[in-house]
């Protein structure tokens, strides 16, 4: 596919949206962090400005030391590494949450930018677009 | 921005995580079992009232229904509404943040 193809269908322009992704649930008990990487890939290989946020049971998705060879799942956590390749390199977490969970920055398997209630209150106000899972 | 909120806040923290992090003018919007933190006499009714001065409340009326809730027991201050209000919300504050 040429160039000028892809322009095309970009509608033109190729307008250029944020989109948050916000993240609630642990892995494995629910499908929501499953589907929530695979959107995440999705908007990122449509090239829209792709940002990440941890809240809640959702910092247990980027937990260390992960191994699901016991339950028969596949470990998803490794793909979190991988985001960085897809140009997916703004992930928050939010400091409350992962202090209630006796876990700190070290306990992560990506790097993170760890922000206070009121960093995230302006994170969400920013963006074009919320995707909560 | 708009905030809603689906779960009942007497199970889960979603409704406290919501309150926390909706800034401070934001909209809010009870729906589904999220509607049980609209009624007066319960453990969440001192956060409602709180959030009431930061916030705009609504609750959806179909929800409250289904549910056997009585509209005139709701706090004062929580504006009841149907699915068309439900859409002018949507449509007129920017993005909305879906609480699960």
């Amino acid at each position: 596919m040429t160039d000028e193809m892809m322009d095309d269908e970009e509608g033109g322009g190729g307008e250029v949206k944020t989109f948050l992704y916000v993240n609630r649930k642990a892995p494995y008990g629910t499908i929501y962090a499953l589907e929530s990487l695979e959107v995440v890939l999705i908007g990122a290989a449509f090239e829209q400005d792709v940002s990440m946020l941890f809240v809640d049971d959702g910092v247990y998705q980027i937990k260390k030391g992960q191994d699901t060879t016991g339950v028969e799942m596949k470990n998803f956590s490794p793909t979190y590494r991988a985001l960085e390749m897809y140009d997916v390199e703004k992930l928050y977490v939010d400091r409350e949450s992962l202090e209630a969970r006796g876990l700190t920055e070290d306990d992560l398997i990506v790097p993170v930018e760890i922000l206070d209630t009121e960093q995230v209150q302006d994170l969400m106000e920013s963006q074009d677009v919320v995707l909560s899972f | 921005m708009l905030h809603t909120v689906n779960k009942t806040p007497f199970e889960r923290n979603t409704l406290d995580t919501c309150l926390r992090l909706a800034k401070e003018g934001s909209v809010l919007l009870l729906i589904e079992d999220g509607v049980y933190g609209a009624m007066q006499g319960t453990s969440a009714e001192g956060k409602m009232k709180q959030a009431l001065h930061d916030h705009a409340i609504y609750v959806l009326g179909p929800d409250l229904k289904a549910r056997g809730l009585d509209e005139g027991k709701i706090i004062d201050g929580i504006q009841v509404i149907d699915y068309g209000g439900f859409v002018d919300l949507a449509a007129g504050n920017g993005a909305v943040q879906a609480w699960l």
